[in-house]
């Protein structure tokens, strides 16, 4: 009987840790001792960071895409079957169209999800870029934009934390570049007392928002938007009016986790180092889905995705364990339409930024093209 | 009324204060939180939050290497 692994999410991590367990365990996926299924609600990977640049024109839809199945090794049994319960009990998971998948070893990688229902008049009143239908209607509405107040809110938890503060300096360039910057106002939301919950990121981008002339307003938790009026108000007793409003909705874990009994809000208990669902010893947990107090970011997930290769081929090749996630997370940040800088850190290192610079753009614009690499195990 | 606990030390990003921003969406009025952080600007941070948004501070200690600091959901 071989050794089933079965990861249930087809986004980066899960895709990584597919990839990455084909290449460690080709003798094993040769000899039929050890099998390798993916079970994923759809057949297309999206490159998620590519949605910040849809709304510029920086990015077209068809570049978003593949197939998943070009995606993985061809080694790896696909499914295109929604998780409908997870039973780590049992050791068993149950799908959309009935199928009950049995495994040795389980990869939770569900993901986070838009709570777009979260904050009362969101759906209504706002555009975002988080999803491919609100990137392009972001994009439809900044192309007829022509000036006015526009309002940058950001709500928690959200995925890619960088992410509020990019599309802020993106959209002044923006603005700059069709000449309707003079007529623009930009006003930023935070939810806690800085521009970033990153001290650091917080401390460098305070003096860039003075110098572009970009306003801002910490303590502000979304209490409700009202669209009709077009104004967005604060639990603090804030209200902003807008003409565009640009929100970051908060993000849920996946509905299945949930159901499952495995995590409120749909994140997993899981250890910090182990990468281990609380309470498990073969339950992996990676990227988004997790509750550990980290970045939902991709690197991250790529970060996390290669411990637990690493773990899993160790444990099923040598019974032993291999090492534990150091915390590590590597963000770029893009300052602009044409610069960019990055951040790193990990449980032991803090994070500190350095200048913009356009090479650090540039490379960043690489690595949007080089992601599929990533996602492939190669990079 | 439930106590649930975060533990955030050795976070930097999202940070303990908005991980117990995350964890409060998820809980019900009447519920604790406990924010574990290494951070010292936790202890300034999360309690100004808290007075701002109008939830309790139930406590705020200073332990051996980290803070803890306990939040009511009140709204």
């Amino acid at each position: 009987m071989p050794k089933r692994i079965l990861i249930v999410g087809g986004g980066l991590a899960g895709t990584i840790v597919a990839n990455g367990l084909s290449r460690r365990l080709g003798g094993e996926l040769r000899s039929g001792d050890v099998c390798i299924s993916m079970l994923s609600i759809t057949d297309r990977h999206m490159y998620q960071p590519g949605l910040l640049y849809l709304p510029f024109g920086r990015f077209r839809e068809d570049e978003l895409f593949r197939d998943q199945r070009s995606v993985l090794d061809r080694r790896v049994n696909f499914h295109v079957d929604a998780a409908k319960y997870i039973d780590c009990e049992k050791k068993v998971v149950t799908t959309a169209s009935g199928n009950a998948f049995s495994y040795d070893y389980l990869v939770i990688a569900t993901g986070s999800h838009l709570n777009l229902d979260a904050i009362p008049g969101f759906r209504d009143g706002a555009h975002w870029f988080y999803d491919l239908e609100g990137a392009k209607k972001l994009r439809a509405a900044l192309t007829k934009f022509e000036g006015g107040r526009i309002v940058v809110n950001v709500n928690a938890p959200h995925k890619c934390p960088v992410a509020p503060l990019e599309i802020t300096f993106m959209l002044h360039d923006y603005l700059k570049e069709r000449r309707v910057l003079d007529k623009s106002e930009i006003t930023y939301t935070y939810p806690i007392g800085r521009l970033h919950a990153l001290e650091p990121v917080a401390t460098w981008a305070l003096p860039e928002f003075e110098r572009l002339g970009i306003k801002y307003q910490t303590f502000f938790n979304t209490a409700e938007i009202d669209p009709q009026a077009k104004v967005i108000k604060s639990e603090e007793g804030d209200e902003l009016p807008y003409d565009l409003l640009i929100g970051i909705p908060p993000h849920k874990g996946a509905a299945v986790i949930e159901e499952s009994n495995l995590g409120k809000g749909g994140w997993v208990p899981t250890n910090t180092k182990t990468l281990l669902r609380d309470g498990s010893t073969d339950v992996f947990v990676v990227g988004d889905t997790t509750n550990i107090p980290i970045s939902k970011a991709g690197s991250t997930a790529h970060f996390e995705a290669d411990t637990i290769i690493d773990n899993l081929s160790h444990l099923i090749q040598e019974g032993c364990w291999a090492r534990d996630y150091d915390g590590k997370v590597f963000c770029f940040i893009e300052t602009g339409l044409n610069s960019g800088t990055y951040v790193w850190f990990n449980y032991n290192t803090p994070p500190k930024p350095s200048e913009p610079t356009q090479m650090v753009h540039w490379f960043k614009l690489a690595y949007n093209r080089m992601y599929w690499l990533s996602a492939s195990g190669l990079l | 009324m439930s106590r649930q606990t975060i533990d955030a030390r050795n976070a930097f990003c999202p940070g303990p204060l908005m991980e117990l921003i995350a964890t409060l969406k998820l809980s019900s009025v009447g519920d604790e939180v406990e924010v574990l952080s290494s951070d010292k600007g936790s202890a300034d941070d999360i309690p100004a939050w808290t007075r701002k948004v109008g939830h309790e501070l139930v406590s705020c200690d200073k332990l051996e290497n980290h803070w803890s600091i306990v939040v009511k959901k009140k709204k």
